[in-house]
């Protein structure tokens, strides 16, 4: 198949033969980041702007390294150093930076809608790197390449998330992403950290950690923002750990090689245990490995794929 | 000076009329309805303009009780002019301002200000809903008896609820001591929080931060029983949920002293229309679910609900061209007004009487004042509206400042023709 989509804003509309073809063009990525010379001039020429309104260390170096290996023109703009404290708005910013022709835009915003907001507004190409608690694409892109590793198939498995999901950026593109790909998806948190309608995206909902994880293939852990202790949504982060903190003991009642994972960054002792982020079931470093193959991947197709090579 | 409206279909809820006659109008003023009135014979004699209304329906003006005019102090967004020109371009002929403009309205020189500028200017007439709290803050009362003296006819803080639950019965008791209502925006903004739509699967779908329908329920439940306690009088602004238009039925059969409206867009739209992040789907109360329309559906069928109100609320393309979060609340609604309440009628809600005594007569009672009719001696607000008219809403061709509609695009049927205000045409439709 031949797949180069102008924009990648979000996992809700992709069909399952295009993250498939994504996943198999990270896949032949990953080769590129063991070598000892780690670049490739299939982007040469292009120019490439990180757009990041949030802070996000992760996501931002992981598509610069991406980029760079692909010998893209990467450029860095964080909201703290743009015209952003100045009073300008997102679209004039946006324009901004258009004016100097850039190929593609990777943002990250606080808001949902974001990028959406951008690409419907902008010419060039327009890749989501989290818009507020809508889309983050190639998080779940990257779980998805994970997971296919481990467990060769996604279909008929039962991947559990548990945590925070009215605050989570990247819980919907995965709930959108396993579903399409066959797994079966079964969410688990406190009431208040669960959005109604939720069962609507295709998963199941639990109030109960130990419900969700019986028999899961694998587990995704949440971040908690330490920030949201003490407000209305939890007590405590130690009443939390007591209940939805992933540990040696509850994950026993997963299937025996289940993998564990966590989009980052953990809280040790919060929502996981130090001994499981560190314990053989876990593949947290993993996921950070393949983001760079899966946003290669991204750059590469919205850049043309291979249309590149006819050049 | 005479006019003669002839051959029009009369609907004048307010006097059980329906029928095909004729009015007759002298120095602003009805002075007589009946049928094959002649000209040039009895009180016809010296009649200066004739106008044919034979397919039209003629009624009284409509009065849209929940209007913000943004003057004075936001005058980019619309002002008194732009506003009442807006409003008899949809059929209003008299509209109540909400008074959260800059400074608020809570004193008789914003007041007389906003009057003054409305009869010397305007195409509509304008009546000032007054702060009930000095300020809008919430803490003292506003002087309500000289703002009613004023011309005020009601009192409201509109967008930020009187959360006190003292101060609020104080209002109740102290509004009530002038004869005037205490207008509400119900909500609990504790619950409210930093949502932007309505709470339900299309905000957790498009990761946007929801604001349950609780928050509405609560507030209208207390503002209610505080209504209840003092005996004082309630209007209910803008109800959006199933169970606020079920909390005001249930006061009335208890005899409370309450009355609410609805909008057009909580009517038509559900939060659906939200998707794509759509800043003209951002208002407050925010687009709720189809269950919640149907509600107010049933609210206006049966008679719960008291009036059409639109809550206009102009606000500048540069306002609503940003991130769906910061995006201001509110929409314009005095040209859409009308087709929209017709489409009640269509879609076989209410009849047409009952939607012309919505627009009209019962608003007027509402902020009681002495509009909404045709009788003899009532002053001549008049819309002469064609049911059938066929027209595309076009944000280019609406006559408020600002453009921010939802129903940009939308197949009209229904408009007003030609409007009078007090016998004089202040808006007359291109064909």
């Amino acid at each position: 198949m031949f797949f180069n989509p102008k924009h990648i804003l979000g996992i809700k509309n992709l069909t399952v033969e295009e993250i498939n073809f994504i996943l198999d063009t990270a896949e032949s990525f990953k080769e590129v980041n063991t070598r000892q010379i780690k670049k490739v001039p299939t982007l040469r020429g292009k120019t490439i702007v990180n757009l990041f309104f949030e802070a996000s260390t992760r996501t931002r170096t992981s598509f610069e390294i991406a980029g760079k290996r692909l010998s893209a023109d990467m450029v860095n703009i964080s909201a703290s150093s743009s015209s952003v404290v100045k009073g300008e708005t997102l679209e004039d910013t946006a324009h901004n930076i258009e004016a100097m022709h850039p190929d593609i835009i990777v943002m990250r915003h606080s808001a949902s809608g974001a990028c959406d907001y951008l690409a419907e507004r902008l010419k060039c190409s327009v890749i989501n790197a989290g818009d507020g608690t809508h889309e983050h694409p190639s998080q779940a892109l990257l779980d998805a390449l994970t997971i296919r590793q481990h467990k060769g198939e996604i279909k008929g498995l039962t991947v559990a998330i548990a945590g925070d999901v009215t605050h989570s950026r990247v819980v919907r593109s995965n709930i959108y992403c396993l579903n399409k790909l066959g797994a079966k998806v079964k969410i688990a948190g406190p009431r208040t950290m669960l959005p109604p309608g939720l069962e609507k995206l295709g998963c199941e909902v639990h109030h109960n950690l130990k419900a969700a994880i019986t028999d899961a293939d694998c587990i995704m852990m949440l971040r908690i923002q330490r920030e949201r202790q003490g407000k209305t949504l939890i007590p405590s982060l130690r009443e939390y750990s007591r209940f939805f903190g992933l540990n040696d003991s509850n994950l026993q009642l997963a299937k025996e090689d289940a993998i564990v994972m966590h989009p980052g960054p953990i809280n040790r002792g919060v929502e996981i245990s130090s001994s499981v982020a560190d314990g053989k079931q876990n593949v947290i470093l993993e996921q950070v490995e393949n983001g760079v193959a899966v946003r290669m991947a991204l750059l590469y197709l919205v850049s043309g794929g291979e249309k590149l090579q006819d050049n | 000076m005479k006019v003669l409206i002839k051959n029009g279909r009369i609907i004048d809820p307010a006097n059980k009329i329906d029928a095909v006659l004729d009015i007759l109008i002298e120095d602003g003023k009805i002075i007589k309805v009946a049928a094959a009135i002649t000209v040039d014979s009895g009180d016809a004699v010296d009649v200066t303009e004739t106008i044919d209304a034979s397919g039209l329906l003629v009624t009284p003006g409509l009065v849209d009780i929940h209007t913000h005019l943004r003057d004075p102090g936001q005058e980019y967004k619309e002002d008194i002019i732009s506003g009442t020109h807006a409003a008899a371009a949809g059929g209003v002929t008299s509209l109540a301002c909400m008074p959260n403009t800059n400074p608020v309205n809570d004193s008789l020189a914003i007041t007389k200000y906003i009057i003054t500028k409305a009869k010397e200017q305007g195409s509509a007439n304008v009546f000032p809903i007054a702060c009930i709290s000095k300020g809008m803050k919430g803490e003292i009362l506003a002087e309500m008896g000289e703002l009613k003296e004023g011309g005020c006819v009601g009192f409201s803080d509109d967008g930020v609820p009187v959360s006190n639950g003292e101060l609020m019965r104080r209002a109740f008791e102290y509004a009530d001591t002038f004869a005037m209502p205490i207008i509400t925006h119900s909500e609990d903004l504790s619950l409210v929080g930093t949502g932007c739509m309505n709470e339900g699967p299309v905000a957790t779908e498009l990761g946007l931060k929801g604001i349950p329908w609780v928050a509405e329920d609560a507030a209208t439940a207390r503002d209610i029983m505080l209504a209840e306690f003092t005996n004082g009088r309630l209007h209910v602004c803008h109800v959006s949920t199933k169970g606020s238009v079920d909390l005001v039925r249930q006061a009335k059969t208890r005899g409370v002293r309450v009355s609410c409206e609805a909008t057009p867009h909580h009517f038509t739209l559900t939060d659906e229309a939200v998707r794509g992040y759509n800043t003209n789907a951002k208002m407050n109360p925010p687009l709720r679910s189809q269950e919640d329309v149907d509600a107010v559906l049933a609210g206006l069928a049966d008679g719960t609900i008291d009036a059409i109100a639109t809550d206009h609320a102009p606000h500048h393309y540069d306002e609503k061209n940003v991130e769906f979060a910061i995006a201001m609340n509110g929409i314009i609604g005095l040209e859409s007004l009308l087709p929209l309440s017709l489409k009640l009628v269509e879609d076989g809600v209410i009849d047409l009487n009952r939607m012309i005594s919505l627009l009209t007569v019962q608003p007027s009672r509402v902020i009681g004042i002495d509009r909404g009719t045709l009788s003899v001696g009532a002053i001549a607000d008049i819309a002469l509206i064609d049911p059938e008219f066929e027209w595309e809403f076009m944000p280019k061709n609406l006559l408020s400042k600002s453009k921010n509609t939802p129903f940009a695009g939308w197949k009209m049927r229904g408009a007003a023709i030609r409007t009078l205000l007090a016998g004089k045409t202040v808006f007359e439709r291109s064909l």
